[in-house]
């Protein structure tokens, strides 16, 4: 469960300051697919890298699983990342000329888990995301784009994650495979019931989330659940 | 992170850029193995040096007239204008335990004419028997003359091969006769090769008889060196201390008016020639492997800037400061070590090359190897440190919006 209560975050750069967050309050119970909804300066990318336990907010609590993240040292929020959350990025952020395989396993290489339990892992994560296993040895600069996501997702998946941050993660795709990226997320959160949260711009993006919180200029202006756009034929 | 995951990942960073990974590792590899084959070849220096005065005679004492000055070492510079040591001084060595054979020398440089016409400028050293012994010398044709003949005035000369090849070319030099300061000497014995080594040339000398030499040639009853050799080496110092007493006494003098040289004062003086060349050469390489270290860090910091896209997402799936730290460190020893394992084999062989065209006999000690790792190892570390502290410090946000 997420607990977030009047987070603001205040960037002081010489004498200017500026207000990112200025008190945002709300929860996300566990299984939730979120969508968090706001223009370009709104404020969103700065609440992603709080919740993501990137950054710390300059004052107000935030706590993931009961723990205080919010006044955390580099590297406690560093085992926090490892251990509860997974993130999906708008440019894949893959090692290239590194397997698929080897791309998935990665988060699990900071954690001590042995080497076979990794594997095993790594590909009932890939399985998850829907990939294709012949594929899995295939180097990821040999990847499409739609496929090139789900390695990353299911990179995501790996550690059995709390929370699952995707940012904009149709902003590099067609339409296309941008629905089967959203219809992948849809799924793991109906058949999985992973806790998702999706950072998008596009209000036809946040659509497919169950909840919307639109924020600007560093408020919440809405908070509200939708008719949810599902993506029919989910799996490829 | 388990060593094999550390080991996997340096693995596929430097092959992931070769020609660069090569190009660094050149400067460590051209460092290590200059310093390598530069020591390797100093101490060859050393030990074929060693090894040849060593060759002069092993348990040697020699006695030269006049006191040594202070600082000055073995380079004596009035050898033979004092004219302390006489033939009486033999009788008093001879008391001494310990002492096995004594050879009287008197040299003198004198233009030397054979039965053939042919001339040479040559040094005539008058000895007894027993100098061939002590310096460990063989003749190939003849013999070297006897006590008999040293008692009795004879004129018979000993020639090395050199003055042989100078005077009598191609032939037999045995029976020949020479002619020294306007005295008939004849050839009875020629030396075996000792090769020329720089100072005192055995294979340029003449050996007559000492009494032959002081009595008609030089015309004089004082000896410009003694050699004493002794019979075990640890036995020189009490030699040495017991010779210095009795010559003192037997020349009523209070301070010796004479200095006693062993073959290890000679050795100490010249290893510390030598080890200061090795050094010296040690250090000129050692330069290449600074410049190596500098080639390290700059692809170092270039890999981190590269990579920082990568070293962001890394942190955000959890790495530590300290993992990351660790990933750059390794790669930068990985790279020194196995420029440093390259250069340890190139620079032996460059030091095989060396011996194998007779330039010097050189040695590859496990110690300069041994050395030689450590040394790139802390090279690794040193320059590694601060572009592994740099990509550990990277804030993650800023590093994944990196273009």
């Amino acid at each position: 469960m997420i607990e977030v209560s009047n987070i603001k975050k205040i960037y002081i750069n010489g004498d200017n300051e500026t207000h990112a967050l200025r008190g945002v309050t709300f929860t996300i119970e566990d299984g939730e697919f979120v969508a968090i909804m706001g223009p370009s300066g709104s404020g969103k990318s700065t609440l992603m890298h709080i919740l993501g336990a990137l950054d710390t907010p300059s004052s107000g609590g935030y706590k993931l699983d009961g723990h205080d993240v919010s006044k955390l040292s580099d590297d406690e929020l560093a085992k926090i990342r490892r251990d509860k959350i997974g993130f999906v990025f708008q440019s894949f952020n893959l090692l290239s000329r590194t397997t698929v395989l080897r791309n998935v396993t990665l988060p699990l290489i900071y954690s001590d888990m042995p080497v076979q339990a990794r594997e095993k892992r790594a590909v009932q994560a890939l399985k998850d995301a829907g990939m294709d296993e012949n594929r899995f040895n295939h180097k990821s600069n040999q990847l499409s784009g739609g496929q090139i996501q789900r390695v990353a997702i299911a990179r995501a998946l790996v550690n059995d994650p709390s929370l699952i941050l995707a940012d904009e993660p149709t902003g590099n795709l067609d339409t296309q495979t941008g629905n089967i990226v959203l219809g992948t997320f849809q799924r793991l959160n109906k058949e999985y019931g992973r806790t998702i949260i999706l950072i998008t711009h596009e209000k036809d993006i946040a659509e497919h989330a169950d909840r919307i919180i639109h924020i600007r200029d560093g408020e919440i202006v809405d908070d509200s659940k939708k008719h949810t756009k599902k993506i029919i034929n989910q799996k490829p | 992170m388990t060593t094999r995951d550390i080991i996997h990942e340096t693995f596929s960073a430097l092959t992931a850029n070769k020609v660069r990974t090569s190009l660094t590792m050149l400067g460590i590899i051209i460092g290590i193995g200059s310093v390598i084959s530069m020591v390797s070849i100093g101490q060859g220096a050393q030990a074929s040096i060693q090894s040849s005065i060593e060759g002069l005679g092993a348990n040697l004492l020699t006695i030269y007239p006049g006191a040594l000055q202070p600082g000055r070492g073995i380079v004596s510079s009035g050898r033979g204008a004092a004219q302390s040591l006489v033939n009486e001084d033999i009788e008093v060595l001879q008391e001494i335990p310990g002492v096995s054979l004594i050879a009287p020398q008197l040299d003198r440089r004198f233009q030397i004419v054979s039965s053939l016409g042919n001339n040479t400028n040559s040094t005539v050293i008058g000895t007894s028997p027993a100098y061939a012994q002590i310096r460990n010398m063989t003749t190939v044709n003849g013999i070297f003359f006897t006590e008999n003949q040293n008692n009795s005035l004879a004129k018979v000369a000993v020639i090395g091969p050199t003055v042989a090849t100078d005077l009598f070319g191609a032939e037999d030099p045995l029976g020949q006769t020479l002619k020294v300061n306007g005295v008939i000497f004849r050839v009875i014995g020629v030396l075996e090769a000792k090769g020329g080594s720089g100072f005192a040339n055995q294979d340029d000398m003449v050996f007559v008889p000492i009494s032959t030499m002081q009595k008609i040639l030089a015309g004089v009853d004082y000896l410009s060196v003694i050699a004493v050799s002794v019979e075990d080496k640890d036995q020189m110092e009490n030699v040495r201390t017991l010779a210095t007493e009795a010559l003192i006494k037997k020349h009523r003098v209070d301070e010796a008016d004479f200095s006693i040289i062993s073959q290890a004062d000679i050795l100490g003086t010249l290893n510390q020639v030598t080890d200061a060349f090795t050094l010296f050469l040690a250090a000129i390489a050692s330069i290449s492997l600074v410049v190596g270290g500098i080639g390290i860090m700059n692809m170092m910091l270039t890999t981190v800037t590269e990579r920082t896209r990568e070293i962001g997402l890394r942190k955000a799936i959890g790495a530590t400061r300290h993992d990351i730290n660790l990933q750059f460190l390794t790669e930068a020893v990985a790279l020194t070590l196995i420029g440093g394992a390259i250069g340890v084999i190139l620079g032996w062989a460059v030091a095989t090359t060396v011996s194998s065209l007779g330039l010097i006999q050189t040695e590859v000690s496990l110690m300069s190897v041994i050395l030689a790792f450590g040394v790139s190892a802390v090279i690794g570390i040193a320059f590694g440190y601060y572009p592994a502290r740099r990509a550990s410090r990277l804030n993650p946000i800023e590093a994944l919006r990196y273009e």
